[in-house]
């Protein structure tokens, strides 16, 4: 990096459009979502100013103060203060308001101000503030404030010319630095008061479609009636609009492979492709259509401003077993995936709630669990219609994803009577505006995650299950052995062996070694059992499916889901646990409690299950 | 009067937030959220299991506190 290169730094109150503005200027691709604590990192870009410049960009977490609460907003005052390790102080701040919202924001500019810094204040979202009839007068605010103030709509393509305008024109000189204390704070929100009755006109103080919905939205009773609702429809649309697709696509590969046989000599390169690679594989890649659904209806929710009303009518529950209505986000979002979960609850400000939140999120029922659930449960649960409307399949699943739900509140409750402590946890949550989500934005993240997830496949999920066949099929058994070639194989053995641990919970041998490559990505136990199966000759003609009835029982087959509602998260999952925090001990406390308890639970189900049928 | 016992949609006027303890963040954020004298509060809503959390509208922001925060804030009931 050349000397001359000007690094700006984004910074503003939470939900202000920093990263949306960011991503306007960068081409970049962070996440925006409409609620408090989205950026929880700092993130870098760079783009060419028309003067031919470039210009480094540095996106921080929102605060509310450089009185930091919580993790991310440490990140953001260190990054202030020129205290990050490996960061020089930025060398322009462009501080982001939000122009509905300026009682609020303008004091944490005038605090921003303060550290000495050359400032631009960018009055974000004024096509908003338009539509309520809030009048700026920008030239005076310009006076008042004494910081040039340019106009900016982060989420409109050319809404942040004039900010490229004036950040690549002269540096704006800093005003003096000024001393932080308890006096000087106090008169930041008088001076805040002075320039909004001088400068702003707000013919309302909230907007008329925020107050209608939340009446209908906060109700006591409507409310809860109404997340229940929200819940049990996203998670209807993801089994019943991504099943006849999943079925489409498993056969197409089924066929696939049955034409690439017939061109192929029979033998073992023969066996990788057809079993490990299209049965394999073709079986995972059948479910990216649920996941695709599910992501579809969180990627919407996160938009529209729903999800901070749903954690403030659920925070007093929450409350109740250890967490925080701050972990409904964070837990929301592990049932995508744990990681980007775990790393959300860095807007937590409380330790004790945060880690609780940590240790409970892998209980969240993620999306690379679903093939595995689909899977077992569309070989072994009848298509039963229940009570007219339900189907029996539908509620399996959903009562998998209930099993998880409660585990989580089971051990949130026991951190708490452990973890005895007598400090105030606090809530201070902000409600933003509701906001109707873009199809554009949704299809660009969906595309993201198709991206990522096609990825995942050929990467780690390939090479695990090119492995899987490699020791299926290897080494062959000895001249004059009987039984089954695989048992003769590395993973006969493996599988074997494993059995041991396994046997009391009905899984036989193939699924005890399936277990080891779900461990690195859960998706590949389905991948991994296709192989096995194919490889040992049990597979027959009706795919996985149907080679699993035939081998297995209707207990093993609950037992297996229930350990997988339960069992120790993947290998990434404990590493984001180790990075969050620092300690191996929290990473064995999770790995132990969640394997001694999916051991437990599967016990017992296989028991009980053998006992009734 | 505490804002924790302010009745919902009753227009109110903050006075002041005070310390539960000596140091105390909470108290220090809601005045850095802008609980500082003379700013017209609301209670827009009341949680729906043991009335907790509240939400609490001040100026054009409504936050979530629950009633041991609201608690530190006291308020007036004057025309603002
Ligand atoms: N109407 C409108 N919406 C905007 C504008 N800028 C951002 N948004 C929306 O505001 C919300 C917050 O945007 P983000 O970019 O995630 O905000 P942020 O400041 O990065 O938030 P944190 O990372 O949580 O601090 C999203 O729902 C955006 O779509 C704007 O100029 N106009
Ligand atoms: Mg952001």
């Amino acid at each position: 990096m050349s000397a001359s290169t000007l690094r700006i730094a984004l910074v503003g109150n939470p939900n202000c459009g920093k990263t949306a503005l960011f991503n306007l200027l960068t081409g970049g691709r962070q996440k925006v979502a409409n609620y408090a604590g989205v950026t929880i990192e700092r993130k870098e870009g760079r783009f060419t100013a028309p003067s031919g410049r470039v210009l480094q960009l540095l996106d921080l977490p929102g605060t509310y103060s450089l009185e930091a609460n919580s993790p991310d907003e440490q990140i953001t005052r260190d990054v202030l203060e020129g205290k990050y390790p490996g960061e020089a102080r930025p060398d322009l701040i462009v501080c982001v308001a939000d122009a509905t919202n300026l009682r609020l924001h303008l004091r944490f500019v005038l605090e921003v101000k303060r550290l000495g810094l050359p400032v631009v204040l960018a009055l974000n979202m004024v096509d908003a503030a338009q539509r309520r009839g809030i009048v700026i007068d920008v030239p005076e605010l310009q006076r008042r404030l004494g910081l040039p103030v340019v106009e900016t709509v982060a989420v409109r393509r050319g809404g942040a010319l004039a900010l490229i305008e004036r950040v690549d024109g002269d540096v704006p000189v800093a005003a003096a630095a000024l001393p932080d204390d308890a006096a000087s704070r106090a008169d930041l929100h008088a001076q805040v008061r002075e320039i909004l009755s001088a400068a702003v006109t707000m013919p309302r103080q909230t907007a008329a479609m925020d107050d209608a919905l939340d009446r209908w939205a906060l109700h006591p009773v409507f409310g809860l009636a109404i997340l229940a609702v929200v819940m049990f429809l996203v998670f209807q649309a993801v089994y019943s609009a991504g099943k006849p697709m999943t079925d489409l696509i498993g056969e197409g590969f089924g066929w696939l492979g049955t034409q690439v046989a017939v061109l192929m000599p029979a033998g073992p390169l023969q066996s990788l492709i057809v079993d490990g690679l299209f049965g394999g594989l073709g079986t995972v890649i059948g479910f990216l259509p649920e996941i695709l659904v599910l992501f579809f209806f969180i990627l919407a929710l996160e938009e529209s401003g729903y999800l901070p009303r749903a954690a403030f009518l659920l925070d007093r529950l929450m409350m109740s077993v250890g967490l925080t209505g701050r972990s409904f986000i964070p837990l929301l979002s592990s049932f995508a995936c744990a990681i980007p979960g775990i790393m959300g609850t860095r807007s937590i400000q409380d330790p004790r709630d945060r880690l609780a939140t940590i240790l409970v999120a892998p209980l969240m029922t993620c999306s690379a669990r679903l093939p595995v659930y689909a899977l077992l449960i569309g070989a072994f649960i009848p298509m039963h219609h229940v009570l007219g409307i339900f189907n029996l399949q539908g509620l399996v699943l959903f009562a998998l994803y209930l099993a998880g739900i409660l585990g989580a509140m089971a051990v949130g409750w026991v951190i708490k009577r452990i973890h005895r402590d007598k400090s105030e946890h606090a809530l201070l949550m902000e409600l933003p505006s509701y906001r109707m989500p873009k199809l554009r934005d949704i299809a660009i993240g969906l595309w993201e995650r198709g991206a990522i997830f096609l990825k995942r496949l050929t990467g780690v999920i390939l090479a695990l299950t090119v492995l899987m066949w490699f020791i299926s099929t290897f080494p062959s058994p000895p001249a004059g052995a009987v039984g089954p070639a695989i048992n003769y194989s590395f993973a006969g053995y493996l599988g074997h062996g494993l059995q041991y641990i396994f046997a009391p919970l009905g899984f036989n041998w193939q699924i005890s070694l399936s277990l080891i490559p779900a461990f690195a990505a859960r998706e590949t136990a389905v991948a991994a059992l296709a192989t096995v199966y194919a490889v040992g000759g049990d597979a027959g003609t009706g795919g996985l499916a149907h080679a699993l009835v035939a081998n297995f029982s209707l207990a093993s087959a609950l037992s297996l889901l229930v350990w997988f509602a339960f069992a120790p998260q993947c290998m990434s999952t404990l590493a984001v646990i180790r990075r969050e925090t620092h300690s191996w001990r929290n990473v064995a406390i999770s790995f132990s409690y969640m394997f001694a308890v999916a051991y437990a639970a599967s016990l017992l189900t296989y028991q009980i299950t053998r006992l009734l049928t | 009067m505490r804002l924790s016992e302010l009745p919902k949609g009753t227009d109110a006027v903050v006075d002041r937030v005070h310390d539960a303890h000596a140091a105390d963040p909470i108290a220090q954020r809601l005045r850095d959220l802008g609980f500082v004298d003379g700013e017209p509060v609301r209670v827009v809503a009341i949680g729906p299991l043991g009335a907790d959390p509240l939400l609490i509208q001040i100026g054009s922001t409504r936050f979530a506190l629950r009633r041991s925060e609201a608690a530190r804030v006291t308020v007036r009931r004057e025309a603002a």
